[in-house]
């Protein structure tokens, strides 16, 4: 068993309300120099067998169709650390 | 024969019984029409409700495009045959499901926005809103969290050029829409996608206005023009 991470961003042009509100929220309790935060999603995807080039192909796939909109989002496919 | 337009029913579907019944007021049948079953039943047109399908995990609308019934619903929509009508959850389903352009985010103000809100028709000669005329104002209802219409300036630019917004919003932009969009059509202008909530504002009893009822009204006519009853 292998696990693949899949990182969700929203595209840098899209507005992201969330991430403004935490960056709002960061700055009231004090936490200095932060200028902007980004809010995104983390899929852990875990798949039977080795993690060779088909099924990394496989779960880049499925981040495609269903784990990201791409009209919106960005997405990265990576080995779990 | 009276036109037949379904309205389907996913998991977390709220307003398709006010999408039958506005269905029903505009003189039109209303056919239930179930998720899980890949069977249109001949309906002429179909409507996609407001709601929450599948609980709005992952992303408003992400997961109930790809419900058994919308692989019979996409490719006719696409084509220009089926009209297809999206309210709300319905225009995210339709967004997910690339009929139409962009996607619907949280709304700026990070809150559920519930009220009367007025319109501005912008196109009338879709399939679904041929009864109004261009410009007119109509009063119906916005309840929605997600429903802060996004897109790339390419796309926003392409869209006002073949005038394919749908609707604006007037006044204060209730949800951060970008350049005040709520709802867009297609090439065809047979898929409408619209964010607030037409099938509420057909009865006076219940509804700020009965300004919703135009949509169900021209699906009917448009339905009527385009194959005539026998004599």
């Amino acid at each position: 068993m292998a696990r693949v991470v899949v990182d969700v961003m929203l595209k840098p042009e899209i507005l992201d309300p969330q991430g403004q509100a935490i960056a709002a929220a960061g700055s009231r309790l004090g936490f200095e120099g932060v200028e902007q935060v980004r809010q995104g999603k983390r899929f852990e995807v875990e798949i039977e067998g080795e993690l060779d080039e088909a099924a990394y192909a496989e779960v880049r796939r499925m981040a495609e169709t269903l784990l990201a909109n791409t009209v919106i989002e960005e997405f990265e496919v990576r080995p779990a650390s | 024969m009276t036109a037949r337009v379904g309205v389907v029913t996913f998991p977390g579907s709220l307003d398709d019984k006010d999408a039958a019944r506005a269905v029903a007021l505009a003189g039109a049948d209303p056919v239930p029409l179930w998720h899980d079953d890949a069977d249109l039943k001949g309906v002429d047109a179909v409507v996609l409700p407001g709601g929450f399908s599948y609980g709005d995990y992952l992303r408003c609308g992400a997961i109930a495009r790809f419900a058994p019934l919308m692989g019979e619903i996409v490719p006719a929509a696409r084509s220009g045959a089926l009209p297809v009508l999206g309210i709300c959850n319905g225009f995210q389903i339709l967004a997910e499901s690339h009929l139409l352009p962009g996607a619907l985010t949280r709304n700026a103000s990070l809150r559920f926005v519930n009220r009367d809100q007025v319109l501005r028709v912008e196109n009338a000669r879709t399939a679904w809103t041929g009864g109004y005329s261009e410009r007119q104002e109509i009063l119906v209802v916005l309840k929605s969290g997600e429903g802060c219409y996004v897109a790339d300036e390419q796309t926003l630019d392409h869209l006002e050029a073949e005038e394919r917004v749908l609707a604006r919003y007037v006044g204060e932009n209730p949800n951060g829409s970008y350049r005040g969009i709520a709802g867009v059509t297609n090439e065809h202008g047979n898929i409408v996608g619209l964010m607030p909530h037409p099938e509420h504002a057909v009865e006076a009893l219940t509804g700020p206005s009965t300004d919703g009822l135009g949509f169900f009204a021209s699906i009917l006519t448009h339905l009527g023009a385009r194959t005539p009853e026998p004599a």
